[in-house]
């Protein structure tokens, strides 16, 4: 693996990377109280009196949030920690109420575990193991709004109280591109554990980013924290600029300040957080509200069983059982989304075919990533809005499996299904774009195209021999692309031979 | 109808269910005591006469129309205004609080009144239940309504439950609920003649009170005698989903088990509770309450908590602690008082609104508990007291093995005048060194009267128990009671 | 340990509550004598000894995961959460400008 360095004038620098991605815990209700976690509602609705922090309010632990980060925690190979603990750390904001968040500082969760990134798609082999260095569960912050009067900041208490699990890594990335792929992955594994949507856009899952550089070889330097980027992307803008803009301050003779900064999505670039200046003390403490959490042995096995296969495992099976690229197992395993239609699109094509799962996969593999992402792309649509069910596309590969439908004419028929929803084999009936394998008409159709070019015949049987896909294509356009291909370079061959 | 006033939660009840009066004289009869004793006592902080007589018409509605009544049908109580009462005023007797409406009913005082109780009003307190003289209130000091032989001087109710302890003391109140972290519910109780019990920790749910300590506040009934606490407890008592803490356990009958039958029973006398210069009137009450425990047919043994000296630092830690970030809620933003000086920002909120809305004994221990948790020194204070407590517990646990109850006085004095320790905290931290102990083990602990000292200052007896077991409190309490026959009460001045 | 004027103004920032220089002054003599008092738990001897989590022998329960289950602890109660604040606008609480 190429290692990334950034030239500055008195050398070579290399950077070190650690990120915190706090990531909303998927549940009906927040994690200490019965308040509502869906996204967008009306300002302060979904707020309890446990989340306004009222006199006398006490927090009693959601079950799902504890379990979905434990299943998390499961699937990055992780030590489960049967006995953790809620711990109080303690500041003054005006997003947090209780004057607290509760999290875990002393005894998380889920402990030590490890994530198998891939740097660059296009190298589908190289891997990096990237190691995670806990998990805890913790309440979100509410939302202070900025704009809406000359003098005041607005406060929504909606977010207050929402479970996110921190996953913390160890400062084992070297670039952006590191960066990006593991919270590309990160956010894969969290979607087919169902722990959290991966909606980074809706603030379901964020990134602080933990940035130094040194000179190759020696020890860690000084770090900042950019806190909540929201994107793959600038989370490797973040890393760019933050690297760039150390190496240039160490070379001019400066100090990293270890300080929090913000990221800018319309720059590119961060800045200092006024706000966090403050030397922190978070005087963290066991929250005398809450005894420990013990988990029985009999609940972490009913997690680990609930378990879906993962995507390192899946995309393994995809290229040893399927026998497919590993650039196809890659892309096909990177959503959870993507794994199941194509899952449910063998499964059905076999059925169709009377073959195994891995004599179809191959086939139907290529046509998902290329045909039909093709299509979707262009259309500016998913896989989750497209208008093709998987059974309606092992329907067309069944078609161009059996004869039906020469390769060409399937894309044709794609088109039409995508723009009607129509089934395959409507389209295929109503436009009548059955290939023929009627023996005369193939021969009535290639004699006439022999006839009507008789110098090239000779020049053909003179030795060109390229000019034989020629012939074959003309036939197929007197056709209209509905002769078995096949059929038709045995005659055209047979004429000429 | 003055004499409606004289009786306590068993006679009321009994009384309105017989038809001897209604529950509407009762209210009536202890609305107009409140009202002419207030002035005098500074018990309420707010007086609620309407709730006291709505209730006491539901109860004389339900009797009439022949449908089954509750525990405590037709009692007139005062609520410790810690309590979260809906519509209600609820202060913690701080400035901060002063006009907080509360939108919703705290899970204790819910029961009561599901029980048939009604309330009287909010009684007062020391500021946030941090004190033990009702003096660090921002709505004025409780004074008790026992005053020392040939001595007008007012006399501290004890605290931090000193509105309850004086309305009961004073029979303003049939009973009181109150709050007890490190003996606000016994050290009052003892000052004022009455009888209070904290029960296990998790028994009462936590869930609308004000929060003080985490890990040791106990809500417990304040009455007239042992049975009216066992009554009043049953109805309090009990598990809570909103508590994380509160015990999932049945309520036990207690009352129907009261019997002062004590044979068979061990009483554990600790040394380590003979101080030197243990006041003189305090230790013979103690020697009376070991000759009348044996008296009920109880074997009486020496014991040792060795570590009962280091509780007081202990608790001087791990409260304030606590107490440090379950205040931090008061900022000013979402609800109690705001100070904005000109051009300040938040956080200069912050400052300003805490400097203004909290007394001193809340800011001086907000300022301890900061400091034993900030980076350096959270091991050495926090995580060392946490570890004595263990020790302090694991002395409890040796300690009965050998014994069932243990007996100990409640205060290390009678009631103190008003003032007299108020410049001082350690001296007045002092107040709570025989009850602390069991608050930092969670154990269930009541004070029962026990008699007078030479001023007439009445003094309570102390009894702790083993975890969930508050009937072998009560019933000890209830063999001191019978053989003290304590019928001493405040001569009325108000 | 003790305090200094200093540290006493560093744990009043840290509490956010304002003090005066002379309030300050106050302070550190009954802070100082306070501290002194809780210092002497450094003598006790912690060996093997874990500190106290549970006073109680209790486990943490968890609840199932429904909104609202308890309406006491449930959200849609936003004219009761605003209902006692200082500064309530367009379903907000309004606090000073942040600058962040």
């Amino acid at each position: 693996m190429s290692s990334y360095r950034i030239q500055g004038a008195t050398g070579e620098w290399e950077v070190v990377i650690g990120l915190e991605v706090h990531a909303q815990i998927s549940t009906q209700a927040k994690l200490f109280s019965g308040a509502a976690t869906a996204f967008g509602a009306e300002p302060n609705t979904q707020v309890s009196l446990v989340d306004a922090a009222m006199p006398g309010m006490l927090p009693v632990p959601n079950a799902e949030c504890i379990r979905q980060a434990v299943r998390t925690g499961i699937a990055i190979g992780a030590v489960i920690n049967p006995w953790s603990r809620f711990d109080r750390k303690n500041y003054f904001y005006a997003d947090l109420p209780q004057g607290y968040q509760i999290s875990q500082l002393y005894h998380p969760l889920v402990g030590e575990g490890a994530v198998t990134i891939t740097p660059d798609d296009k190298k589908p082999d190289e891997t990096k193991v990237i190691g995670v260095e806990r998990i805890h569960v913790e309440q979100d912050a509410g939302k202070l709004m900025h704009d809406q009067h000359p003098t005041m900041s607005y406060v929504d208490l909606n977010r207050s109280g929402v479970a996110l699990m921190e996953i913390v890594s160890k400062p084992d990335m070297r670039s952006p591109a590191e960066a990006g792929a593991y919270l590309a992955k990160l956010r894969t594994i969290l979607r087919y554990v169902g722990s959290c949507d991966g909606n980074m856009d809706q603030g379901s899952m964020r990134a602080d980013v933990n940035v130094s550089v040194r000179r190759p070889g020696e020890p860690f330097g000084t770090r900042t924290e950019t806190k909540n980027v929201n994107s793959v992307r600038f989370v490797m803008a973040t890393v760019e600029y933050e690297a760039s803009r150390q190496v240039d301050v160490l070379e001019a003779g400066g100090k990293i300040v270890q300080e929090t900064r913000l990221f800018d999505p319309d720059t590119g670039t961060t800045r200092s957080m006024r706000s966090k200046e403050d030397a922190h003390d978070y005087r963290y403490f066991p929250d005398p509200d809450l005894l420990p959490l013990v988990l029985q042995p009999a609940f972490i096995e009913e997690c680990r069983a609930s378990l879906p296969e993962l995507p390192d495992a899946k995309r393994a099976r995809y290229e040893t059982a399927l026998g497919l690229s590993a650039y196809n197992a890659g892309v096909l395993t990177a959503e959870a989304e993507t794994a199941r239609w194509f899952e449910r699109l063998i499964a059905e094509s076999a059925r169709r075919q009377g073959k195994t799962e891995a004599e179809v996969a191959r086939a139907a593999s290529n046509w998902l990533t290329s045909e039909l992402f093709g299509a979707l792309n262009k259309l500016g649509r998913t896989l989750s809005d497209s208008p093709v069910s998987p059974e309606a596309g092992a329907e067309l590969l069944a078609l161009v499996g059996d004869g039906t439908i020469s390769g060409s004419i399937a894309k044709q028929v794609l088109e039409k299904m995508l723009e009607s929803g129509d089934a395959p084999g409507v389209i295929v009936e109503r436009e009548g774009l059955k290939q023929t394998s009627d023996t005369g008409a193939i021969e009535a159709a290639v004699d006439a195209v022999l006839a009507a070019n008789a110098d090239k015949v000779e020049q053909y049987r003179a030795g060109k021999e390229a000019l034989f896909g020629f012939f074959v294509g003309q036939t197929m356009k007197a056709m209209q692309g509905k002769g078995n291909p096949q059929l038709v370079n045995q005659v055209i061959k047979a004429r000429l031979g | 109808m003055s004499e409606l006033t004289d009786l306590g939660i068993a006679a009321i009840r009994d009384g309105v269910a017989k038809g001897d009066f209604t529950a509407t004289e009762v209210a009536q009869a202890f609305n107009a005591a409140v009202a002419e004793a207030n002035p005098a006592l500074n018990a309420f902080i707010v007086t609620t006469p309407d709730h006291a007589l709505a209730a006491a018409q539901r109860v004389d509605a339900a009797r009439a129309a022949g449908q089954p009544l509750g525990k405590l049908a037709g009692v007139p109580i005062g609520m410790k205004d810690l309590f979260a009462t809906k519509g209600v005023q609820t202060t913690a007797a701080s400035h901060f609080l002063e006009g907080f409406v509360p939108p919703y009913e705290s899970t204790v005082s819910q029961r009561l009144w599901d029980a048939g109780a009604g309330m009287l009003g909010k009684l007062n307190l020391d500021q946030f239940a941090m004190g033990s003289s009702n003096e660090t209130s921002a709505f004025g000091n409780v004074i008790s309504p026992w005053r020392a032989a040939g001595d007008n001087a007012g006399r501290a109710p004890g605290g931090s439950s000193g509105g309850s302890s004086a309305a009961v003391a004073a029979r303003i109140a049939a009973a009181a609920t109150g709050t007890d972290t490190g003996g606000s519910i016994r050290q009052p109780a003892a000052f004022t003649g009455i009888s209070g019990i904290k029960p296990t920790y998790g028994r009462c749910s936590r869930w609308g009170i004000v929060a003080f300590a985490s890990s040791l506040d106990q809500a417990g009934p304040m009455a007239r005698d042992v049975t009216d606490c066992a009554i009043m407890l049953e109805a309090m008592a009990g598990f809570d989903a909103k508590d994380s803490t509160s015990l999932d356990l049945p309520v036990p009958a207690w009352s129907a088990q009261l019997s002062d039958d004590l044979k068979g029973l061990k009483v554990g006398i600790p040394r380590e509770y003979r101080i030197d210069g243990l006041n003189a009137d305090v230790a013979k009450s103690w020697d009376d309450g070991i000759a009348w425990l044996k008296d009920a047919g109880a074997q009486v043994v020496d014991i040792s908590l060795p570590h009962t000296r280091y509780a007081l630092p202990t608790y001087y830690i791990i409260a304030p602690a606590e107490a440090s970030s379950n205040l931090a809620r008061y900022d000013g933003v979402r609800y109690g008082l705001r100070d904005l000086p000109e051009g300040a920002g938040l956080q200069d909120m912050y400052a300003a609104t805490r400097a203004a809305g909290f007394g001193s004994e809340v800011k001086r221990r907000i300022m301890i508990g900061t400091y034993v948790l900030s980076a350096g020194f959270y091991d050495a204070y926090y995580t060392q007291a946490q570890k004595v407590r263990t020790l302090i517990a694991r002395d409890f646990e040796e300690a009965f093995r050998q014994v069932d109850v243990i007996l100990t006085p409640t205060a290390p004095s009678a009631a103190f005048v008003l003032g007299q320790k108020s410049d001082d905290p350690l001296e007045m931290y002092l107040n709570d060194v025989f009850s602390v102990p069991a608050s930092l083990a969670g154990l269930p602990a009541m004070s029962v009267p026990a008699g007078v000292d030479r001023q007439g200052l009445p003094l309570g007896l102390h009894l702790i128990g083993r975890p969930f077991d508050e009937q072998g409190v009560l019933n000890a309490g209830l063999a001191i009671e019978r053989r003290a026959a304590f019928t001493a009460r405040p001569e009325k001045w108000w | 340990m003790s305090v200094a004027p200093a540290d006493v103004a560093k744990i009043a920032s840290l509490a956010r509550i304002k003090v005066t220089q002379a309030e300050i002054e106050a302070m550190v003599p009954e802070l100082n004598g306070i501290l002194a008092w809780v210092d002497q738990l450094g003598e006790v001897d912690v060996a093997g000894v874990e500190p106290m989590t549970a006073v109680i022998p209790n486990q943490l329960r968890l609840r199932a995961d429904v909104v609202g289950a308890d309406p006491l602890t449930g959200g849609n109660v936003r004219d009761a959460v605003l209902a006692n604040a200082p500064a309530a606008e367009h379903g907000f609480f309004g606090v000073p400008k942040v600058i962040e």
